[in-house]
């Protein structure tokens, strides 16, 4: 008989279940791991760099393309940090709409990783289903800030303006038109409040549709059950936060924990796994669709009900509106200075962290009495669960590194930044 | 805020000079330790029951070069001129490298942020790494698993060595990268940029070609507004 000896295989950069841009090395014994390797960094960009060399205010849109699955909740880390600096709050509608938009985005990723994590794992069919209603959530993105992505909507202070008061239609076309075109503009008839309560209403039984292709699917079942196990000691050690942690039954969520925003004020509920296998986390990830949606609901209610400033009424971070800049030297000076200076920010450091859909993200920054940040570190989530990579597949088949990175919910725009 | 000034009592009473320089600033706490000590207070402050820290959340490794020093003269009027701009200083402006490089006594520090699940704590803890030539700060790694990553990524940014860590290789950089780019005296735009040679058929590396551009200098300005709070914190420490 001949030996066998292990070999390397090389997984990625460009392989479809590698999320973007992982590069892992993988040595295998047959086909099973005896070492996996995750290169990073095919995507780094030197983010925390480049702020280091702009005003505060210009790095905001460079937060959402960290993690580009779930922008605003990446701004809301930054902003945060900035307010934390500045000492100043946002004002209570404006926090409403911070978490409001922060709820959204944690579905829209949720639906995205749902999507690919059933597209490696073979179910096709999710993956069209969640874009679906990706798509209607995007559209709230442009209707608030023009882009579909990447918003740059939060600012120190508040957010760039107030939700408008009216959704825009489809166009008729050669395909859309008659009772088509009524049926998907019906829900954009009243104000953008209207189209994300319309959303909520619609969303439970979607969520419901998902869980009917997947939850006891046997396939499903197979490739998730007792697969990349990870004990709650270790997901403590090894720095998980988020769904990670809370898949190996720590109940942990800074939205709860450590509050901010308006989470105080709304009722959801924290779902905790038991196993800490991908299946919890897929249970987990599922739930808390369910719970956003619900907070979703709760700030409509209230956003509805109570109308006022978003944005703090402080020219030295906010600018002044265009009619006061057109009509007040002062105002004039404040705007011009703030946009060819920025404001100054006091000698100082802080962390600030929001529970984003992966995990804690954080950004720590320091500040030296002047316009741009000295030093500025983002923590990824999805760095941390990648360094557990080799911890997690070691030992298991090839096809469980597949349902591990899915289930990881790694986007590389944060881990390389 | 109550839950960092009882924190900071535990601290004082347990480590005692272990433990210097402690600055509580927006709730948040921060302290420094020396290298020697660095292992030892991050293991009690993990094992020890009144502190918990289970999770390091975050390590990560700052430059202190050019802190506080700004690009644009904002206490001074030019008597020759329009210009406020303070040459020779500052990343990627004018003449960085000709620049006239001092010893900094505590240039180079990796910085960790705590986590404690127990007690719902967090806690901010420094590390200078001694001028002697070699950066080295001991390696957390044995303490918190997660340590491993972060330390690779500060050495490949920064140049700090880990002494302990069982891999520390280069993160986030391209394979063959040289220097450390976060380093306050790494040029923004970078050194080399890549471009695909027909003739050789290959990528090739060479010297950067575009002109450092600073649009918006660096400007200082000590805010009266905030005045009150920095008299305070200096106060403080």
């Amino acid at each position: 008989m001949s030996e066998i000896k292990n070999y390397t295989i090389n997984f990625g950069p460009q392989h479809p279940a590698a999320h973007g841009v992982l590069r892992l090395i993988l040595e295998m014994d047959g086909e099973v791991i005896v070492h996996a390797d995750p290169h990073v960094g095919l995507l780094h960009r030197g983010t925390e760099k480049l702020a280091e060399s702009k005003p505060f205010n210009h790095s905001i849109g460079y937060m959402d393309r960290l993690d580009y699955v779930s922008m605003m909740c990446n701004e809301h880390g930054y902003v945060r940090s900035i307010e934390k600096l500045l000492n100043i709050d946002a004002p209570i509608r404006a926090q409403y709409i911070r978490t409001m938009f922060d709820e959204i985005t944690r579905i829209l990723n949720h639906l995205m990783w749902i999507g690919t994590h059933g597209l490696d794992l073979g179910a096709m069919t999710l993956f069209l289903y969640a874009f679906r209603e990706r798509e209607l959530l995007m559209d709230l993105y442009e209707a608030v800030s023009g882009a579909r992505m990447h918003a740059t909507y939060y600012r120190p202070g508040g957010v760039y303006r107030d939700l408008p008061d009216y959704m825009p239609k489809h166009a008729e076309s050669k395909w859309t038109k008659g009772k088509t075109l009524k049926d998907i503009n019906s829900w954009r008839e009243g104000t953008m409040l209207d189209y994300v309560e319309h959303f909520t209403n619609y969303f439970p039984e979607k969520i419901a549709e998902y869980n009917t292709l997947l939850t006891d699917n046997r396939i499903w079942k197979q490739r998730t059950v007792g697969i990349g196990v990870v004990s709650p000691e270790r997901a403590l050690q090894l720095g998980f936060t988020g769904p990670m942690l809370r898949g190996s039954g720590i109940e942990w969520d800074l939205r709860k924990k450590q509050t901010y925003a308006a989470y105080d004020k709304v009722d959801f509920d924290i779902p905790v796994g038991v196993n800490g296998d991908c299946y919890d986390r897929y249970l987990v990830r599922m739930e808390e669709m369910t719970q956003s949606n619900k907070i979703i609901k709760q700030c409509v209610k209230w956003l509805k009900d109570n109308p006022g400033p978003v944005m703090l009424d402080d020219y030295k971070v906010a600018p002044p509106s265009r009619v006061m800049m057109k009509s007040d030297m002062e105002s004039l000076i404040h705007h011009f200075k703030l946009f060819t200076e920025g404001y100054t920010v006091p000698k100082g450091e802080a962390y600030a962290a929001v529970e984003a859909p992966k995990g804690e993200f954080g950004v720590y920054l320091v500040a030296d009495d002047s316009n741009k940040p000295f030093r500025m570190k983002v923590r990824a989530p999805g760095f941390a669960h990648l360094s557990a990579m080799n911890e997690m597949v070691k030992g298991s088949m090839l096809a469980d590194v597949v349902s591990v990175i899915g289930t990881m919910d790694i986007v590389f725009g944060e881990i390389d930044r | 805020m109550n839950t960092t000034t009882s924190l900071e009592k535990k601290l004082k009473a347990h480590f005692g000079d272990l433990i210097t320089n402690i600055v509580v600033q927006h709730g948040e706490l921060t302290a420094e330790v020396a290298p020697e000590n660095w292992q030892q207070v991050c293991t009690q402050l993990r094992d020890d029951a009144q502190f918990s820290f289970e999770q390091l959340i975050d390590l990560c490794g700052i430059d202190y070069l050019t802190f506080g020093e700004g690009e644009w003269n904002t206490d001074d009027v030019s008597s020759t001129g329009f210009s406020r701009g303070i040459s020779v200083k500052g990343p990627g402006r004018f003449s960085w490298e000709e620049r006239e490089t001092e010893l900094m006594e505590k240039r180079f520090a990796a910085v960790v942020h705590l986590l404690s699940i127990k007690h719902n704590n967090r806690i901010r803890l420094k590390c200078f790494a001694p001028d002697t030539g070699v950066l080295a700060v001991p390696s957390l790694v044995k303490v918190w698993a997660g340590a491993d990553w972060f330390e690779r990524e500060a050495f490949d940014l920064f140049g700090i060595i880990f002494i302990g860590h069982p891999d520390l290789r280069r993160i986030l950089t391209d394979y063959g990268f040289i220097g450390h780019p976060f380093r306050k005296d790494f040029p923004l735009i970078g050194n080399v940029e890549v471009r695909y040679d027909e003739e050789k058929g290959r990528v090739v590396y060479e010297p950067v070609s575009i002109e450092p551009r600073v649009t918006i200098p660096k400007t200082i300005r000590k805010d009266a507004r905030y005045a009150e709070n920095q008299e305070q914190l200096e106060g403080d420490s």
